[in-house]
Formats: structure tokens, C-alpha cells, sequence
């Protein structure tokens, strides 16, 4: 199993001088089988990058799993070059939305209308196949084995669960943990607190024991004070999560816009130091840096 | 269940119907205002949820649908945050509320208001029975829920099918009959049928199916809907609000052994019961 970051950007694009480093574009991760499927998650602008490196002699088959369809997570579909050339074949995966009721064809179709677009999606050259995933639910892209998990964030998210080649990973998507909403001496507390523990026992084995564990952690805890509830977790939670699910390497992914270089090596040496004796390792998602598990 | 006996209407249509069926006026309110502030609080709006049977409805039908192929039946709208989280329920109780509210004069003169506390009564008393019997505190929500919801046929019934339910109302008052049995003479179905087959068709956990379903059985099996039932006729001997049906049903002896004691009895061992009318109250005429 390889696994390309294509795009480790949160909210918004951010080219420029002081994240060369690290990378402007938003969330896209390449993974290839041992015969080379192609499994990509997210279609953040990071997927333009990862078509431009794309055969176009040959013809290309690709699976597509987005997590949500924030912006973030979406708006480099119209650009994976592929979709405008006939004989390819790409298959869109992603949720059921609990509020409008549409599957994920659904940001295509939107994305693609004249106001946004100079490109109706009727005219794409390649047919474009949609999957409604359901949670839990194992789907088969290639040799590889795909299970979703609904992790919370303001939409309907899927953290993945990617296994191949006796290898495995997983990727939350954008995830806040859940919370108890209820102070600990009002008299919901202990069974809001009971769902919240059965979640967080759910998500622990989704994630169970994965090679790579890639999650959102927009936040410094100090941060984390002013936007609890926006759907994003921090260095902290995702530390949680990974000793709670035994993996074996966490990459922390989704990087706020206005985080530089310089800041990312910071924090990430600050977290190493702290981490030194963790039962895992750690490291920062960085654009076109490629893992083999 | 047999289905609707009327040539304009069939099950299926009563269930499209249903989805547009909008909810009480003042949840709607305040789902309104909750949803238009960004500091209001997820506390807030799981409660005005729970005190509104068509918007739990809706909010369940969501979450127990195939798509989210859930392992465990998702009665509490607590459970459904947590699962699913809280800015989908906020959406999705706004997109309930973007439908209209229930019109409190519907044709068939149904009180919707004494409707409502009946039901949010019914709820309370049936989670504190709950808990008296020592039902583990995750799973006194479903008590809640079956209270809440175990009239829903009657809403149905004044909003889509209100002349026959008019006609039932009134033979119910002038003759002493329980509701139901008039129901089931003008409508061809009663109110806890059509409640079950809604719940059935929504997919929701069978056991809340079967109590809406019984919650008017001679001989009530299941502990929900024995607790159910006991509920019913205590807020209804209370006078708690109105459902339509004056007619206060004695324990059947099931019930009546499982909280050794009858009707009369369990009230009277009971020091704090009006407290929860005006709790219910408070939530109806919003704070
Ligand atoms: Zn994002
Ligand atoms: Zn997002």
C-alpha cells in the first residue's frame, strides 16, 4: 500500500512562500494498491496535482471516496482532468445527506452548472458512476476494501477505513470528537454521556490497529477554546484517537490556512518532544510525500 | 394491520402525506430562533425536539432509515446527536420548521394544545415509571419517546382525516366510549394503529411499533408498553391536558402487578406528579 498526500489544506488553498514546505492545497490523498489501483480520498484541489501526474495515453480507472462535500473536500472534482476524456472510468463514492436526502452526485451536479462552471456535467466525456455508501458497510474498489464511518462535523461525514495488501488505513475526514453537551450536575449528563461513550468505543474500532491513521487536527488546544462545535479536532484528540486505536503511525492532516511552515515545524517538534515515549509515531501530512506500509 | 378503509386514501399516500405534515407552533418558533443565533446551545434545541411528537417523528424516520444502516434502533433524539451530530439535527429539525405549523383549528375541532401536553405528560410519567422499575438511565429515553409519540395517529388523523375523526370525537363525548373504538367505526383503523403502522413503515426499533400499537391492549406484554399504558391513564385521571378520550382505563392486571398496585394507588404514592404537568407546560408555552 502507498499513500501520496496530494493536498493537506483546510478551508482554503493557500499557495505561497511560507507553505512550500508543507503545502497550499486542499485535502486529496493518493493510494495505490500492490497492482495499482487507484483509491483517492477527498477531491480537494490537491486531486488537480494528482491528475496532472496521471498517463493520459492510458486509460485511467479511479476510485473516488469523499468523506463530505465541504468545499474543501470537493472542489478539485471538475479538475481531475481525467473526467473529460473518454474510456475512463470513474467511480464517486461518498454518503447519503440525513437533510436533503441525495446521494453524493450531488456535488457534481451542483458544482457543475453554468453560474460556477463552463462545463455541464451532460457534456463530461467520461461516464461518472455514483455509490451511496452506508456506514459500516464494506464496498470493494479494486484489491482494496473500503469501510465508512460517520464521524462528527457539521455534514454528514465518513472517516475510511482502506485495507489492502494485508496493510491498512484510516482517514477521519474532518472530525471533532463528540462532546457532552450537558454540565456534569444537570440530569441528562450521564446519559448523554453514555452515547457519547458507545460513539467514541465505535469510532476506537473503526480505527482499530491500522497501519496509518491520518486525522483532522485543525486545532491547538488553546485554539480549540474559541471554536468548539465548528467541527475540527486538534493535535490533542488526534493523539487520543491513535493510542486508542493501537495504530502504529498518525499523520496530523487538515492544517489550518494561515499555518506556515516555520509554525508547522514548530508545533511539530513541540508535539515529537512530548510524544517521544508514545506506542506510535508521529508525523505532519506534507504535500507529494509519498509512505509505502 | 388492516389498512385504511376509505376509496381516497391508501396507506402509502397517508405516509407521503405525513412528510409534509408540519409541526406544533411553538417548537417551530423557537427552532427558528435557535437556528438564527450561532451561540445558541445544543441543549436547547434537543429540547424542543423532545417536546414535539411530529419533529421527533421526523428526526427518527431520518436517522433509523436503511441509509445510516445502524446496528441499534435509534429511539432518543439524544442518541441521534450524538450519532449523526448536532448541526444535521439543528437542519433537520429546520427543515420541519420550514414546512408551516400545525394549524390548532384543524376541521375536525381537535385541540392540538391540550393534544400536546397530553403527550409530553404522558411522556414524563412514563420515564419516571421507568426508572421507578430500575430501567438502566441510557434506556429511559425510550419510555420517553413511546409517551411522546404513542397518540402520533391522532394528529395524523385531525390534519389528513378530519371529518371521520370529528364524527369519532363526538360519539366518543356523547356516548362514553373510548376513542378508539369510535375511531375504528368511523375511520376503519384507530389512532394506535395508525401510529404503529407509521413507526413500522419508518423503520423505527419494533418494541416502540409494539407499544404505540398496545398501548390500549387488555393484557399489555412488554414492560414499555405496560409502563406505557399505566402513563396514559395516569395523565389522563389527572387530567393533564386532553386527547380527545375522557375515558380512564383501569390497570390491567399485568400492569397492575407490576408496580403491585392499581391506578388510584400509583397516584396517590406519587408526592411530586403536578410538578411534571407544569414542567410540560413550561415547555409548551415556551420560556
Ligand atoms: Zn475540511
Ligand atoms: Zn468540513
Amino acid at each position: 500500500m502507498k499513500v501520496t498526500f496530494r493536498g493537506v489544506r483546510g478551508s482554503i488553498p493557500t499557495p505561497g512562500p511560507s507553505t512550500l514546505k508543507y503545502g497550499g492545497n486542499t485535502t486529496c490523498i493518493e493510494i495505490r494498491t500492490a497492482v495499482d489501483d487507484l483509491i483517492i480520498l477527498d477531491a480537494g484541489t490537491g486531486i488537480h496535482a494528482l491528475a496532472q501526474r496521471l498517463d493520459p495515453k492510458l486509460p485511467i480507472q479511479a476510485h473516488i471516496f469523499i468523506t463530505h462535500t465541504h468545499w474543501d473536500h470537493i472542489q478539485g472534482l471538475p479538475f481531475f482532468t481525467p473526467i473529460f476524456r473518454p474510456g475512463n472510468q470513474i467511480d464517486i463514492y461518498g454518503g447519503l445527506d440525513p437533510v436533503t436526502g441525495e446521494g453524493i452526485e450531488r456535488c457534481m451536479k451542483v458544482q457543475l452548472q453554468y453560474s460556477f462552471f463552463p462545463i455541464r456535467e451532460a457534456e463530461l466525456k467520461t461516464k461518472l458512476s455514483y455509490h451511496t455508501l452506508l456506514p459500516g458497510k464494506t464496498v470493494t474498489a479494486g484489491t482494496a476494501s473500503i469501510t465508512p464511518t460517520i464521524l462528527n462535523h457539521p455534514v454528514l461525514n465518513f472517516g475510511y477505513r482502506v485495507e489492502c495488501d494485508g496493510h491498512s488505513l484510516f482517514f477521519t475526514g474532518d472530525y471533532e470528537p463528540p462532546y457532552n453537551i450537558y454540565q456534569p450536575d444537570e440530569p441528562d449528563h450521564n446519559e448523554y454521556q453514555s452515547h457519547v461513550d458507545a460513539k467514541l468505543a465505535e469510532v476506537a474500532a473503526a480505527m482499530a490497529n491500522v497501519d496509518a491513521l491520518i486525522v483532522d487536527s485543525s486545532y491547538t488546544d488553546q485554539e480549540y477554546l474559541s471554536k468548539r462545535g465548528w467541527g475540527h479536532g486538534t493535535y490533542r484528540s488526534a493523539l487520543t484517537m491513535a493510542a486508542q486505536a493501537n495504530a502504529a503511525k498518525l499523520f496530523f492532516t487538515h492544517h489550518e490556512p494561515g499555518r506556515t511552515d516555520q509554525e508547522l515545524d514548530r508545533l511539530f517538534q513541540q508535539l515529537r518532544e512530548e510524544n517521544h515515549d508514545a506506542p506510535f509515531q508521529i508525523e505532519m501530512a506534507r504535500e507529494g510525500v509519498e509512505y509505502t506500509f | 394491520m388492516k389498512p385504511i378503509n376509505n376509496s381516497t386514501m391508501d396507506n402509502d399516500e397517508l405516509i407521503a402525506l405525513v412528510e409534509k405534515m408540519p409541526a406544533f407552533p411553538n417548537s417551530v418558533q423557537r427552532i427558528i430562533q435557535l437556528t438564527s443565533d450561532i451561540n445558541s446551545s445544543g441543549k436547547e434545541i434537543v429540547e424542543v425536539i423532545e417536546s414535539d411528537p411530529v419533529m421527533t417523528v421526523k428526526i427518527l424516520k431520518v436517522i433509523n432509515s436503511p441509509f445510516y444502516g445502524l446496528p441499534k434502533k435509534i429511539n432518543s433524539i439524544q442518541r441521534a446527536v450524538v450519532y449523526i451530530g448536532m448541526n444535521t439535527i439543528k437542519n433537520l429539525a429546520l427543515s420541519v420548521a420550514s414546512i408551516g405549523v400545525l394549524n390548532p383549528k384543524n376541521k375536525a375541532g381537535f385541540n392540538t394544545h391540550a393534544f400536546l401536553l397530553h403527550s409530553l405528560t404522558t411522556a414524563a410519567i412514563c420515564k419516571k415509571l421507568a426508572e421507578r422499575q430500575g430501567v438502566p438511565q441510557a434506556d429511559c429515553s425510550d419510555f420517553f419517546v413511546a409517551g411522546l409519540l404513542h397518540d402520533f395517529g391522532k394528529v395524523v388523523f385531525a390534519e389528513f382525516k378530519a371529518e371521520d375523526f370529528r364524527k369519532a370525537l363526538q360519539k366518543s363525548a356523547a356516548e362514553q366510549i373510548s376513542l378508539h373504538r369510535c375511531e375504528s367505526e368511523c375511520i376503519g383503523m384507530d389512532h394506535s394503529q395508525a401510529g404503529a403502522l407509521l413507526a413500522e413503515k419508518w423503520a423505527f426499533d419494533q418494541l416502540l411499533v409494539d407499544a404505540i400499537n398496545h398501548h390500549h391492549a387488555s393484557n399489555p406484554h412488554h414492560l414499555l408498553t405496560q409502563c406505557l399504558f399505566a402513563a396514559n391513564q395516569i395523565s389522563k385521571k389527572m387530567e393533564f391536558g386532553h386527547s380527545g378520550n375522557s375515558i380512564v382505563e383501569e390497570f390491567p392486571p399485568a400492569v397492575d402487578s407490576l408496580f403491585g398496585m392499581g391506578l388510584n394507588e400509583l397516584i396517590e404514592s406519587w408526592e411530586d406528579l403536578t410538578t411534571l404537568r407544569s414542567e410540560a407546560l413550561s415547555f409548551i408555552s415556551g420560556t
